[in-house]
Formats: structure tokens, C-alpha cells, sequence
């Protein structure tokens, strides 16, 4: 789950990284109360889960009181990289002497975390790691012993960060690798940590990725999630305990296992259709479940046919036949099914299909077959 | 012989007194598999069905001399119990639990590689099953009959449409070894390659893998230098948006790198052949045995 700015600072707060103070703000007046109270010039900007917010208009200082309303005017709702702009975080001022980059990734192919560090701070950090690796030092720790002093000094010497900062630094990264730890992150990233002219560190910036699977046990978290900025079927999906992603075509999709899933979507693609969505009903996929996934599917509607490829292990096919019947009868989908069910149950599952007579649905024996079929369909042709 | 399951397993259950933990555990001792015992803290003493149940892990492991645990506690108590069964001194442990948060999944591989003899398959993965020998975890193994073709995979169902597929040409399996969809597996494809390498009963080896991480590109290597055996790759994902999550969490791209063509050409450049479909998967692989 990805944090906003201001969420991801208030994180860091709690964990002692020393950050500039601000108040969040949903409306104009929210934004001018608060830069009254924050004193000016104070900075106005937009919070919106992507980078590039400052050259697309986002990050604006304000003067006075009326600056700073107007730039809240502005910058509410607008549109950055497709994200609209529903909460703005309006922020002390701060003098920058210099801005550097530091940032703690979960490696999954290291099997370890990656600590980076470089003074070349504010840019596009994909940039520098491309045309000046050597500008980044990295150092990736032991999960059992976790980041050592030593460390710190060694990636804060080989950064080339100046010599009276090299404590600071090193502070500042133990605490970032504490935030990581606590908070059960994926990522925190802070560009640009800068440097005042009283030669103090300070994270003007926060990008923050928290562990889906651990907000069990971080509740605080949990509540950060806003589900506006979500797709609403995804959103609908996710209420019903469903995995789905929303794609671009006109097929909608629903298997059980994210792996089988994702081979259907392929095998449809290959035969020159275009998924609309990928929906995973799980393991056990029970009549509700599948229920709520062909209304998921559904309410899409740039779906102009379906395909339901189920491969039965711990999934009964007979409980699924029972599921699409129950679903048609709640549902009433307008739109052709291909169905094809293979694995547990599979013989029971096609004579009940077959015996319920619902209307628009097809069967297939196959996963190619399958996919052939529904995309004739979803191009209005009889299969 | 077989990989990781077969006629040596003696198999604990962690978990073994809820209700999904039960129901497999019981179908894996109807399959042949030998079950001795199961923990569940606090419920030591009672039995499931005749396997006794023990408190701890070691207390198993003395009593009914089991060398295998299958983990199915919930995600919040997974790491301890996979980490309870290596200190008693369980050699191999399949952690089937879904969910399980990553820095736990950190920390667990790193101590299990710490410990020479001790193997982790999972967590997040549908267990192993050596047709006619055993099975652990929840492969519906009435699909599987013995054979020459080793199966590993990175997802549940993929690995039964595959081996289904396999099956319908006449082939049969030496194992079939779930993975998982976790970010950090246990065990990786390069583990079992040199299993499956080692292995007797194998004669070809089919690796099923999806986009995310380069679990697949470090494979590709590993064939070019150490594997004589024949290899048949499939990836799943060509079709998935960069950036988005496909349900595993292992299954996310981001940026060039993880992505199912990037896969497939690492594997074909070092001279593995790679189908398109699980079916060309099984065509391939009749070309290569002979039908």
C-alpha cells in the first residue's frame, strides 16, 4: 500500500527523522487556515501517490494568505499523470543548502534490504542510477544482524557526503532502516533529504510502501487506505475478497489462481482477443464467490463476453456449475459466457451446467478452445 | 526415486487441528503418505483421526521421529511455527500458508539458510507430491501418476493445468514441486533443478514460471552451466500490465526488468524451449521424449 506525502512524514515523525511541519488540507479554506497557522512562506503541495508533482504545477510557495488560497485553488483537483489531486499538504518553508537522496528498498532478489545513498538529491533518481551508478552507494543488510553504525559511516563516506555531516547522515539512515523495520515497508524513499544552512537533516520528502500482508498488526496503517483513489470495481472486488485487476478489453475473465489466471489472459491475447479484467476467485471458490465475481466482472462495461476457466484442485467443479447458475439467477448478465471446467468434480460440474440450460453460456473442454470461443463471441460471432 | 516427498517422508502437520489443516492432512495419509504426528500449542495429547498431536515441534519430532512438516497455521503465527520445526530438527518443511507478511518471510529465509540440512519449500505454494510415493500439501493428486517428468512451479493451479496437460499425452511425473507466489521462496527453481538433476527418475524437467522478480533469468543460467537434462520453460503473465500485481505478490513488474518476454528470451538464449501455451508446453515436451 502506497502512503502520500504527508502520511508517509507523519510516519517518519513518529520515528524521529526530523521532518518540516505542515497540516494536510482537503479545501481551499482547510489550506489558507492552515498556512495562517504555519506562518509564510509556506509551500502548497498537491498529494497524489506519483512522482513529478513539482514540473506538473503541483508544489507552489505562497507569500501571503491569498497566494496561498489561490494556489490551493489551483492545485485541487487537478490532474497530475491521471492521479486527481483530492488533498493538499501545506508545509513550512525550508532553506536548502543542499539535497541529497537516500532510500531503503525490500530486495526481493537480494534477500535482503537495500540501503541507498547519494548527494545527487532532488533529480530523477532512475537518471542518475543510469548515467551515474557510481554516484549512488549502495549496501545491502543482514536481516538478522540489521543496519550497523559502521554501515552508515561506510555508505555515507563512499557517497562522499562532507565530513561534518557524516554523524548526521548516519543517523538519519539508521533511523529510516528503523521506520522500515517497525513499519513492516517495502519501500522508503526520501528525495530530496536536504541540508539546511545550519547544516541540520531533514526529509522534505517521503515516499513511503507499506506491506499489505502486515497491516494486521500495524492497525494505524491499516486505516490509511482511501479507497477513493481506487478503481470502483477493484474496490467493489476487494469488499467481496476477490483479487481483480482491471485491464483494458472487452473480455472479462475469471479463473481460480492467480498463475491460471494469468496464463488465461495470455492464451485469450494469442488468439486475438483482449482481456478486461484479471479476477482471481481463490482456492476454494465457493457459490458466492462466484456470485459476487460475475457482478464484479459484470459491471464493466466494456465486457462483451466472459470466459470461466476453472481448473478444480481444492476448487470443485460441481460447486462452481452451482455458483453460475446461482449467479445468473441474481446477476442476469446480458453478455455470452464461455465456461470451461476441468479438474475436481469436473463431469458432475458439466452435466449440471448443461442440465440448468442458462442462456448465452458455452462450454469448452479445453483452455484453448476456451479462448478461441469467447473471442468469436466478444466479436459478435456465433462460435 | 523422487525429490523432497516419497517413501522416507514422516510427516508433521502444523495446524493440524483446523479445519483446512485436517481435511489435507488427512487426504495426504489417504494418498499413502506417511503422517506421525501434527502440533498444535496447547492441544498436545489428543489425536486427529489416530495421528497423535503433540504441543511443540520437538516434542514431535521425539516422539514420532517425523523428519517432514507441512505448515498451515494462519499467516500471524507461520513464521514462528516454520522456525519451531527447524530448531527441533525437521529437515524439510513446506509452509503452505498464504499471506504471510514479507519482513517474516525475511527473516525466516535468512535463519533456514543459516542451517545446513534444513530446506524450506514455500510459503504461499501447493505443497510437493511424488505420485505413487507421497504427497504433501494440496495438489489433487488423483491427476498424477508416476513418471519421468520433474514439475516445478511458481503457482498452484498453473502446475495442475500443466501437469494435467502432461498426463493427457501419457506422461507421468518423478515430482511436482509447488513453489509458492511469494516474494521471498525458500526454495528456488536452481534448488530443484539440481534435485531434479540428481534425480534417477527424471528425465525431463518442466519450469513453470510467471512475471516478477529474476527467479527465472538465474534459472536460465544455471541450465546453460550445470543441468544436462532436457528443460521445458512456460511464463506466465506476457499479457500483464507493467506496475500492477497479478494476485501473487510475487507476480508484480515494474519497470523492463520481470517481464514474461525478458523471461522467456533468458531462458531461450540459453537454448530452453519455451511454450507459448500450457498446451505447446506438453507438445513440446512428447517432441523431446518421443510420444
Amino acid at each position: 500500500m502506497d502512503l502520500l506525502e504527508y502520511q508517509g512524514k507523519q510516519l517518519f515523525a513518529r520515528h524521529e527523522i526530523p521532518v518540516p511541519s505542515g497540516i494536510p488540507a482537503r479545501t481551499v479554506d482547510e489550506a489558507v487556515a492552515a498556512a495562517e497557522k504555519i506562518g509564510y512562506p509556506c509551500v502548497v503541495k498537491a498529494q497524489v501517490k506519483i512522482g513529478g508533482r513539482g514540473k506538473a504545477g503541483g508544489v507552489k510557495v505562497a507569500a501571503n494568505a491569498e497566494e496561498a488560497g489561490e494556489y490551493a485553488d489551483a492545485i485541487l483537483g487537478m490532474d497530475i499523470k491521471g492521479f486527481t489531486v483530492h488533498e493538499l499538504w501545506i508545509e513550512e518553508a525550508s532553506e536548502i543548502e543542499a539535497e541529497y537522496y537516500a532510500a531503503i528498498v525490500f530486495d526481493r532478489s537480494a534477500r535482503s534490504a537495500l540501503v541507498m545513498l547519494s548527494t545527487q538529491g532532488g533529480m530523477d533518481i532512475e537518471q542518475v542510477s543510469e548515467e551515474t551508478p557510481e554516484a549512488i552507494a549502495t549496501l545491502h543488510v543482514d536481516p538478522l544482524l540489521g543496519f550497523q553504525p559502521f554501515e552508515a559511516r561506510r555508505l555515507a563516506f563512499e557517497a562522499g557526503i562532507d565530513a561534518d555531516l557524516i554523524r548526521p547522515i548516519g543517523e538519519f539512515l539508521t533511523k529510516l532502516y528503523d521506520t522500515f523495520i517497525a513499519e513492516e515497508a517495502m519501500l522508503v524513499e526520501v528525495n530530496p533529504v536536504i541540508i539546511t544552512p545550519e547544516r541540520k537533516v531533514r526529509a522534505l520528502d517521503s515516499k513511503v510502501t507499506l506491506d499489505e500482508n502486515a497491516l494486521f498488526r500495524h492497525k494505524e496503517n491499516a486505516e490509511l487506505r482511501d479507497p477513493s483513489d481506487e478503481d470502483p470495481q477493484e474496490q467493489m472486488a476487494r469488499d467481496r475478497g476477490l483479487t481483480y485487476v482491471k485491464l483494458d478489453g472487452d473480455i472479462g475473465i475469471l479463473g481460480n489462481g492467480a498463475g491460471l489466471v494469468m496464463s488465461t489472459l495470455d492464451v485469450v491475447a494469442q488468439y486475438g482477443g483482449s482481456p478486461a479484467n484479471f479476477l482471481d476467485a481463490g482456492g476454494g471458490s465457493k457459490a458466492d464467490a462466484i456470485t459476487s465475481a460475475v457482478e464484479v466482472i459484470c459491471s464493466n462495461e466494456k465486457v462483451k463476453a466472459v470466459l470461466f476457466n476453472i481448473f478444480g484442485g481444492i476448487t470443485r467443479c460441481d460447486e462452481v456449475a452451482n455458483g453460475l447458475i446461482e449467479a445468473f439467477a441474481q446477476a442476469k448478465p446480458t453478455v455470452p459466457f464461455v465456461v470451461r471446467l476441468d479438474g475436481t468434480n469436473d463431469v458432475v460440474g458439466r452435466k449440471i451446467l448443461a442440465d440448468a440450460n442458462l442462456p448465452g453460456v458455452y462450454t469448452a473442454s479445453t483452455m484453448n478452445e476456451a479462448a478461441e470461443k469467447v473471442v468469436a463471441l466478444a466479436k459478435g460471432e456465433t462460435p | 526415486m523422487s525429490v523432497l516427498v516419497g517413501t522416507e517422508t514422516r510427516l508433521c502437520v502444523s495446524g493440524i487441528t483446523g479445519s483446512e489443516g485436517s481435511f489435507h492432512t488427512l487426504n495426504n495419509r489417504a494418498y499413502g503418505t506417511n503422517v506421525v504426528s501434527g502440533v498444535t500449542p496447547g492441544k498436545g495429547g489428543q489425536d486427529v483421526e489416530g495421528i497423535p498431536v503433540f504441543n511443540t515441534f520437538h516434542a514431535a519430532v521425539e516422539e514420532s521421529g517425523a523428519n517432514t512438516a507441512m505448515v498451515f497455521v494462519p499467516p500471524p503465527f507461520a513464521a514462528d511455527s516454520i522456525l519451531e520445526a527447524a530448531d527441533a530438527g525437521i529437515e524439510t518443511i513446506i509452509a503452505i500458508t498464504e499471506g504471510i507478511p514479507a519482513h517474516d518471510e525475511l527473516r525466516v529465509y535468512t535463519q533456514i539458510k543459516r542451517m545446513p540440512g534444513v530446506r524450506l519449500i514455500g510459503p504461499n505454494c501447493p505443497g510437493v507430491l511424488s505420485p505413487g510415493k507421497a504427497n504433501v500439501g494440496i495438489i489433487p493428486a488423483s491427476f498424477f501418476k508416476e513418471g519421468n517428468v520433474g514439475v516445478m512451479s511458481r503457482s498452484g493451479t498453473l502446475t495442475y493445468q500443466i501437469g494435467n496437460e502432461l498426463a493427457q499425452k501419457g506422461f507421468g511425473n518423478s515430482s511436482i514441486v509447488g513453489l509458492g507466489g511469494d516474494p521471498i521462496p525458500g526454495t528456488s527453481f536452481v534448488d530443484v533443478l539440481e534435485m531434479f538433476e540428481n534425480d534417477d527418475q527424471t528425465e525431463l524437467i518442466v519450469m513453470s514460471g510467471e512475471i516478477g522478480g529474476d527467479a527465472e533469468e538465474v534459472a536460465a543460467e544455471y541450465i546453460a552451466e550445470h543441468v544436462t537434462k532436457p528443460v521445458v520453460g512456460y511464463i506466465a503473465g506476457f499479457t500483464a500490465p507493467p506496475g500492477k500485481t497479478m494476485g501473487h505478490a510475487g507476480a508484480i513488474v515494474s519497470g523492463s526488468k520481470g517481464t514474461a518476454a525478458a523471461k522467456a528470451e533468458a531462458l531461450e538464449a540459453k537454448g530452453v524451449r519455451v511454450g507459448r501455451t500450457p498446451t505447446q508446453v506438453a507438445e513440446i515436451a512428447i517432441e523431446i521424449l518421443g510420444g
